[in-house]
This record gives C-alpha cells, sequence and structure tokens, in this order.
C-alpha cells in the first residue's frame, strides 16, 4: 500500500541551522496494517508524514501508494489517497464553515469540484447518521460552524473528514496529544473503531507508549530520520514498555528522549 | 435642507461605491487578502465601459467587457502571488501600477473621456438620482444572489475554505492556489462592474478614478458588517450591510463636505475612518479588557465536553 524508499530530507542545507531529518528512510506498509509510530525529539516522525503528504519534495528517495509513484505530485493532487488528522485541532477544519460544509469539502476530496450544489440533501441525512457514531452529540449541530466546537469534537470531526471518503492511507499526528487524558482517550477509541471497521491503513504517530502497545498490528520506532525498530504481530502485543524503551536503547546506541513521553505517564 | 438635496445623490454614489466594497469583501473577508489592485480594475472598469460607450457598443456589452477586463487584472494578481510567490500585497500593489498605464492607453493617452449622455442609453445618471438608486439597487441584488448561490457550491464552498484555512483545503485535495486566482478574478470582476456603474452615474471615466478605492471599500465592509454580524452573522446579511455601509459612508461624507471641509482633506477622512475600525477593537482587548473573577472550579477544565 505505501512504499518508501531511502527517503531523505534536509532542511536549511549549507547553514548553521542545517538539520538532516529524514536519513534514508524505508518503510513498506501491507494493505490494512495500523502502525503506530513512536520516537524521540526531532526523530522525523512528522517529517515522514509530511514528505507522504506531499508538504514539500523530499530531497531524494520516492515514496509509492499503491503502486503509484506520487513523489512528484503536488499535495492537492495526492490529496486523494490520504486522510490526514493533525496535532493542532484547529488546523484540520474551517473553522467559521458549518460542519456540513467541512464533511461535504471533504466528501469530494478527489473528485473534480464543480458548480453544483455542495452539499446535497441526502448527504446531510448520511452526516448526520456518521455523526452519531462519534457519540458526541453532534449529530443535530450540522449546521453549526464547526469553531463553536470543543478541541475534541473537532478532532473527532476531522477524523470523520480524513475518513469519509476512504483514503488508501490515513496519516494521524500526534492527534490526540493536544487533548486532555479524558478526552483522548476518547478520540482515540474512535479512531480505533473507524480504523478497524473501515480496515484503513493507518499511520499513526503518538507519543503514548502505551497506547503505541495497545493500539495496531505494528510498531515501529524513528531515530535521527529512520526505523530503527519495527515489531508486529504476537510480538508486539507481548511487549511492555520496559522492553520497549530497552529495544530503542539497543538500536539506537542512546537514551530514549522525548518530553511529552516523559511527562505523559 | 441642504441635507436632505444631497441625500439621493449620497445613496446612489453609496451603492455603487457598495458594489465596490462587496469585491473587496470576497478578497479581504472570504480570501483572507488585502487585494490592493481594486484601486486599478475599479478605474479599468470605467474606463472600458466609457470608452466602449463612445465606440457606439449597446450598455450590456460594455458592462459585460468591463467586468470580464477586471477580472483579467484579478488573474493577474493572482497569478503574481501564486505562480511567481510575490507577496499578496505587493502584488495587488504591482497589478495597480500596471494598470494605471493600462488605463492610460484605453483612454487614448487623456485623463478624462466623457460619455454623451445624450446618445448613450445609460443604466444610471446623476441627473436622475431614484432611477440610478433602482437601476444599482437591481444590480446589487442580482450580483447578491449569484454569489449567494455560487458559494453554496463545490467550487464555492472550497473557494470559502481556501481562505479559512488554506491547509485542510490542501489536504482535501482543493488546489488553493487556483482558488485564490478564482477568487481575485470574482472580486476584480464585480470591482469593475462599480466602475462602469460609476462612469455611468458620474458620465464620465478619469484616470484618476478609483485612487483609494480599497480604503473606502474597507471602510464600507467595517461599517457595515459592525451592524450586521450583531443582526445576524450569515452571508447574504453580510454582503446587504457591506452595502448598507457604502451608503452609510457616502452620507458622511456629503454630511462631512456640507459642514464646510475642504474636499482635499477627504481621503485623509476616509483613512482616518478604517484605520479607526482597524484600532478599535485592538484597543479594546489592549487596554478596557477587565480581568475576570476566576470562576470555583476553575481546574483543567474541558474534559466533560469532548
Amino acid at each position: 500500500m505505501l512504499k518508501i524508499t531511502n527517503l531523505q530530507k534536509t532542511f536549511n542545507p549549507g547553514t548553521v541551522n542545517a538539520k538532516t531529518a529524514l536519513a534514508g528512510l524505508d518503510l513498506t506498509l501491507k494493505n490494512g496494517d495500523f502502525v503506530t509510530v513512536i520516537g524521540g525529539n526531532g526523530a522525523g516522525k512528522s517529517t515522514m508524514l509530511n514528505a507522504i503528504s506531499g508538504v514539500w519534495k523530499p530531497d531524494y528517495g520516492t515514496i509509492e501508494i499503491d503502486g503509484v509513484d506520487v513523489t512528484n505530485m503536488p499535495e492537492h493532487k495526492r490529496a486523494k489517497f490520504l486522510g490526514r488528522v493533525f496535532q493542532d485541532p484547529m488546523m484540520g477544519t474551517a473553522p467559521d464553515m458549518e460542519i456540513a460544509e467541512n464533511l461535504g469539502i471533504a466528501a469530494r476530496r478527489g473528485t473534480k469540484r464543480k458548480l453544483r450544489w455542495g452539499i446535497k440533501k441526502t448527504e446531510r441525512e448520511e452526516y448526520k447518521k456518521l455523526l452519531a457514531t462519534l457519540e458526541l452529540g453532534l449529530e443535530n449541530r450540522l449546521s453549526s460552524k464547526v469553531g463553536l466546537l470543543s478541541g475534541g469534537q473537532r478532532q473527532a470531526v476531522t477524523l470523520l473528514m480524513a475518513t469519509l471518503n476512504r483514503p488508501k492511507l490515513l496519516l494521524l499526528d500526534e492527534h490526540t496529544a493536544a487533548l486532555d487524558p479524558k478526552t483522548a482517550a476518547k478520540v482515540l477509541e474512535i479512531t480505533n473503531k473507524i480504523v478497524t471497521e473501515n480496515n484503513l491503513t493507518t499511520l499513526m504517530i503518538t507519543h503514548n507508549m502505551h497506547d503505541a502497545i495497545e493500539y495496531g498490528n505494528r510498531l515501529i520506532m524513528m531515530h535521527e530520520g529512520k526505523v530503527i525498530v519495527d515489531v508486529s504481530g504476537e510480538e508486539k502485543k507481548k511487549l511492555t514498555i520496559p522492553q520497549l524503551l530497552e529495544l530503542f536503547e539497543k538500536a539506537s546506541g542512546s537514551e530514549f528522549a522525548n518530553d511529552k513521553v516523559m511527562l505523559s505517564k | 435642507m441642504a441635507f436632505l438635496n444631497v441625500l439621493p445623490g449620497a445613496i446612489s454614489e453609496g451603492l455603487i461605491w457598495g458594489l465596490m466594497a462587496i469585491g473587496v469583501y470576497i478578497s479581504y473577508k472570504i480570501l483572507d487578502i488585502a487585494d490592493l489592485s481594486v484601486d486599478g480594475s475599479i478605474c479599468t472598469g470605467a474606463c472600458v465601459c466609457a470608452v466602449m460607450l463612445a465606440g457606439g457598443n449597446p450598455i450590456w456589452l460594455c458592462m459585460l467587457v468591463a467586468i470580464l477586463a477586471g477580472a483579467l487584472a484579478g488573474v493577474l494578481t493572482g497569478l503574481f502571488h501564486t505562480a511567481l510567490g510575490i507577496p499578496a500585497i505587493l502584488a495587488g500593489i504591482l497589478t495597480q501600477l500596471i494598470l494605471y498605464s493600462v488605463n492610460l492607453a484605453i483612454l487614448g493617452g487623456k485623463s478624462l473621456i466623457a460619455i454623451d449622455i445624450r446618445s448613450a442609453d445609460l443604466l444610471l445618471h446623476m441627473s436622475n438620482n431614484p432611477m440610478a438608486i433602482v437601476s444599482a439597487g437591481l444590480i446589487i441584488a442580482s450580483t447578491i444572489v449569484v454569489l449567494w448561490l455560487f458559494f453554496y457550491t463545490e467550487v464555492g464552498l472550497t473557494i470559502k475554505s481556501t481562505g479559512e484555512n488554506p491547509h485542510i483545503s490542501r489536504a482535501q485535495g482543493v488546489n488553493v492556489n487556483l482558488n485564490k486566482v478564482i477568487g481575485l478574478a470574482i472580486s476584480n470582476g464585480i470591482v469593475a462592474l462599480a466602475g462602469a456603474l460609476l462612469a455611468q452615474y458620474k458620465g464620465s471615466a478619469n484616470i484618476n478614478d478609483g485612487r483609494g478605492a480599497i480604503v473606502i471599500g474597507l471602510a464600507a465592509i467595517f461599517i457595515g458588517l459592525s451592524v450586521s454580524l450583531k443582526i445576524k452573522p450569515n452571508f447574504v446579511c453580510s454582503l446587504i450591510g457591506v452595502i448598507g455601509g457604502g451608503i452609510v459612508y457616502y452620507i458622511i461624507y456629503n454630511f462631512v463636505i456640507l459642514l464646510g471641509l475642504k474636499t482635499d482633506y477627504l481621503k485623509m477622512l476616509s483613512a482616518i475612518i478604517v484605520a479607526l475600525f482597524l484600532a478599535v477593537p485592538y484597543l479594546k482587548t489592549r487596554y478596557f479588557t477587565k480581568q475576570k473573577p476566576i470562576p470555583i472550579n476553575a481546574g483543567n477544565g474541558g474534559g466533560d465536553n469532548a
């Protein structure tokens, strides 16, 4: 489903601020893989998702999604393959537009937009049902501005937007990190439900080691722009946090350092 | 009494500039771009209309070509900004400067072209203000209806989202750059239509028409929205508010002239009005916001309203 080969990216090359964010990253995802991603500060996790999304072009390497080489495809074109949810709840929606309008835009991801109605009547019913599955009481607020929702509600709506038009690949960039623990758990539960029910191929960055072990069928750890630990199946299910830290230290030769992980025990 | 005499004229002019302000609303409020090319494109609309009328063309054709000329100016600004990466403000200034030369060329090197109001079949003219108000009102009403419908279409919705959040728009497969160009074309097309009406109303097109138009447009927007947002914060209501803002602006304008202010100072007055409207909300939050008392149970809330 996803094939990343020898991906490299250096920010501010040739200056004192030069930072190699991706250093020959290789990663292959099978159809239906639900992969959790953890790593220290500046390991290249978000950079990887941005590269897949096409926010900028990599310096070297290729990205294939479902057999299509998207390395040089502009961001809005490859959006047809991707569903994305970001860390910042403000980032995933248009705040001054209605919930229904946001969903209407998302439902047409990957299609050519024309001068016909942006939301059909039948769609409103469909959105209502989908919002009801979130169990956040949003099903009767189709015409509310998204800006009026709480952070958790927004992330849930963004999640719906990302998956409304089934993506080949779902990219979750610490999408619960900005929420309080209770809300984060709820959003994560919704995420898991949507991903498993639709059998979506998913990359989920998280700073919560417990979540990284509990969710998904595969776990990767990144360090200095590369994947250094890759466990899946039974082996992953049996992992404990101390084992995970040990794996990391063995593979990287350094101690695991991520402020958020340290603070989120 | 003198004031009542100038009132119909003030309303006519206010309607025309209100229409222009709707164009500015699309770039400034919807696309979130301060587009300075409107100073040029309103004049382009006036020049095209006047010159084509002098050439004996039917009025509807003159206005249509004026709209297209304005839209083209918007495309130019859009391409400067998106394809060449020039900051939006500067892109608008460049287009404005280009349009000054273009407008002179349209006027055939003259600084003013008069419309022969006896031979041309005009939609509105200052000699008949009641009719001017009706004509301008009808054009504005149809413009608002068309825009209202347009912003509910697939394309229209993504133009709104482009201005609100380009990031998520791209993630949802929206060509943000193309949308900015389309939006600026629509905006400047409407501005040029207002220019065409202005030329007919005044019976002439002048190379200096439209200098400071952006400021008048913004003033109309701020005055209008300060009222309409309180009544009903939706799209149509906002546009009607903007038209109202244009009228209020021209009534104030005429009132100040009657009070004896030298017309030389009017541009400064416009700028001061806009500066005030921009400054007041800022000053309010900066200096006049009282700290609220801390409510009991003010812990790390938010957990229950997921």
